[in-house]
């Protein structure tokens, strides 16, 4: 493939320093409507107030349970929903905005940022031929039939197909991590500079999900990407990122590089989440659980700090006031009130040294 | 603490087994194609005693499991020896597997949602198997059903009785399903992937659950599972399945220290564990067959590294090097 370091930097606007993407508060709420005139009765606060930053080349790994938000997160960074509040801007340009503000359009934006989603069938049309699926995007974006075709015929090689063999093939004459790497070959084809992966690897067998692995960590290396990989597999982020956000309910609880997150996790959901990982070893096992009870629902979420229900160091404060992303060295934040000094818990500092 | 997990195997060796495999074979057959699902697989499991089968997909770890209660559809041909607690399972008629069914062997299942009726609450549900097999009144049963919800630590049981299935979060409807597999105290409890579906602070949970009421209640569990994590925490021995036949068995412990089967292997390799970071999975080329021809060698030297001629002479018998383990690869001492 002929995307070569040099055009990388012709993209490049912002500088190496300029975070890739920016986010900040954004904020997306689902209305519930019920009721005889379907007035809104409830709201899902899906995603609330969720603000990081996605450097130029490194993997951001996000992870959390179900209805942490995660997934909305993913569909808001690629604009697949627009965000209630909150700004997103790329490489120092705002997202969405026209040519005259001096942003980014958001085909533009979509043409850097692509995505690859968890199921690998449902994502790929099964009436196109593989070669057409991943030709169709350069095509929209104006290139000729026959030079898409070509640059699909590359990324099928890169990606470990022949393009020989699968170019001409449907999705369902394809196995489960073939699927998978035309989904990633298509995410290529606009030559993006940021790849978003939501569980790209989870439904695979696990044989198959270490081949797609070691794919990624090639390719971001070959095409000079960056990754937002979000996923529930604790072991497959902490492999693949370089970067740790941990989510719960809506919001980031803790972020930090790799080692400060897996080594020394602040946040007590962290902990928790990370001592719920099974072990290999049978003569590791433990009798009690870290946490106790399922993950609040996010339509009433608790006050104060959304983790305090199943916290077992909670006290009064953490139902008073929301704790705020207390900076712990070497960009390692937790929003807990005992990693904030003063901020009235009986164990505060603890965690601070 | 590891005394507990490697039971011997040879201290319930003499007892009648509760489960008694002998050469089962599946077969779905429909007009365009055999698949040959399950191929002489030989399974043994002692009363009291948890087993997991370890596959990938399409592996035939579940529809083993599906036999063993004969839930398989009438177009899967069965044929092998399935004997569950002394009865010969395929000799029933349909009265005799209901009795069967929820009294000496239950199942639960990976997507609770989908296994509990929508229509009946939870108390109705569990309260349904009780009176259908002891013959107690409907009080009893609901009496009886109370009693489970607690055992299986649902918190604020007496008001979750009358909850329909939606109105529970994914852990609860899974300790809910726990809870009707449980009612008639079952000599074999079936779990096919019940944790799969679970958050990792919920499957944690659920399976220490699982292991507690096992040996609160002596049962014996078959537990289907593709992750090794997940047979790490539960099981007391491993039944490594690929193309329709167990590839290796042995106790969790030895298996995890140093599998015996190159798949075992391959797969212990390619499990993304803590501190592998930077470093480069190993990974088993390829993917597994397809079962549409009855393999006729060992299925596993396509993707074989340490693959040679003789593999592909015929299918290995198992061998055992050490009592206790034994394992299909010509490669491995035979004891």
């Amino acid at each position: 493939m002929s995307a070569s370091p040099s055009t990388h930097t012709a993209l490049d606007r912002g500088g190496p320093a300029q975070p890739l993407l920016l986010l900040s508060g954004l904020k997306k709420h689902f209305p519930i409507r019920g009721g005889l005139f379907g007035a809104t009765v409830a709201t899902v606060r899906a995603v609330d107030g969720v603000s990081f930053a996605v450097r130029k080349g490194e993997t951001l790994g996000i992870v959390g349970e179900s209805g942490c938000g995660k997934s909305t997160t993913a569909r808001l960074l690629m604009r697949l929903m627009e965000p209630d509040a909150g700004s997103m801007v790329f490489d120092g340009e705002g997202v969405g905005q026209n040519a005259q503000t001096g942003g980014i359009t958001l085909k533009e934006y979509r043409r850097q940022v692509q995505m690859v989603f968890q199921d690998s069938y449902a994502s790929l049309n099964p009436r196109l031929p593989i070669e057409e699926t991943i030709a169709f995007a350069p095509k929209v974006h104006g290139i000729s039939a026959s030079e898409a075709r070509g640059r699909a015929h590359e990324i099928l090689a890169a990606v470990g197909l022949a393009p020989a063999s699968f170019a001409r093939r449907y999705p369902h004459e394809l196995s489960g991590g073939q699927r998978q790497r035309v989904n990633i070959a298509r995410a290529l084809a606009l030559r993006p500079r940021l790849i978003l992966l939501d569980e790209p690897v989870s439904a695979l067998d696990k044989s198959v999900e270490a081949q797609v692995l070691n794919l990624l960590v090639d390719l971001k290396e070959k095409f000079g990407l960056t990754y937002v990989f979000i996923s529930h597999d604790l072991n497959v982020v902490q492999y693949i990122s370089d970067r740790v956000l941990v989510m719960y309910l809506g919001q980031v609880v803790e972020q930090g590089p790799v080692e400060a997150i897996y080594d020394r996790p602040a946040h007590p959901y962290t902990r928790a989440l990370l001592a719920s990982r099974p072990s290999m070893d049978p003569g590791m096992r433990r009798t009690e659980p870290p946490l106790t009870g399922d993950p609040p629902n996010p339509i009433n979420p608790p006050s104060g700090c959304r983790f305090r229900t199943r916290c077992p160091f909670a006290e009064g404060v953490c139902a008073e006031r929301e704790p705020v992303h207390s900076a712990l060295g070497g960009g390692h934040e937790a929003a807990c009130h005992m990693a904030e000094p003063g901020s009235g818990h009986s164990q505060t500092g603890r965690l601070a040294a | 603490m590891s005394d507990v997990m490697e039971r011997p195997v040879t201290a319930t060796a003499n007892a009648t087994p509760l489960v008694r495999l002998r050469d089962l074979s599946v077969r779905f057959v429909s007009r365009d194609a055999t698949m040959h699902a399950v191929n002489g697989v030989d399974l043994d499991l002692a009363a009291g005693e948890v087993l997991c089968i370890l596959g990938e997909s399409g592996s035939g770890k579940s529809v083993t499991l599906r036999a063993l209660m004969k839930l398989l559809p009438k177009s899967a041909c069965v044929t092998g020896g399935i004997e569950v607690a002394g009865r010969d399972v395929q000799a029933m008629n349909e009265r005799q597997l209901q009795d069967f069914r929820g009294s000496d062997v239950a199942m639960i299942f990976q997507e609770p949602m989908t296994a509990l009726d929508p229509v009946f609450t939870i108390g109705q549900q569990i309260a349904e198997t009780v009176v259908r097999h002891e013959c107690v009144s409907r009080a009893a049963g609901m009496a009886r059903a109370l009693e489970l919800l607690e055992l299986v630590q649902i918190p604020s049981a007496k008001r979750r009785l009358a909850a329909y299935p939606h109105e529970l979060s994914g852990g609860l409807r899974q300790r809910a399903m726990i809870a009707v597999a449980l009612a008639c105290k079952p000599k074999l409890l079936l779990a096919d992937e019940p944790t799969t579906a679970l958050d990792a602070t919920v499957q944690i949970q659920v399976l220490l659950l699982l292991r507690k009421l096992q040996e609160q209640l002596g049962m014996g569990v078959i537990f289907v599972t593709h992750d090794l994590g997940v047979a790490g925490e539960i099981a007391d021995r491993v039944a490594v399945m690929y193309a329709g036949r167990v590839v290796e068995e042995g106790p969790v412990g030895a298996m995890m220290r140093g599998p015996l089967h190159p798949y075992p292997r391959g797969l212990l390799g390619a499990t993304v564990h803590g501190g592998m970071r930077g470093q480069r999975l190993t990974t088993i080329p390829g993917a597994p067959p397809s079962l549409e021809a009855l393999p006729t060698a060992c299925s596993f030297a396509p993707r074989c590294a340490e693959a040679e001629p003789a593999c592909l002479a015929g299918v290995p018998e198992p061998r055992s090097p050490v009592p206790g383990r034994s394992a299909r690869c010509i490669k491995v001492a035979a004891g």
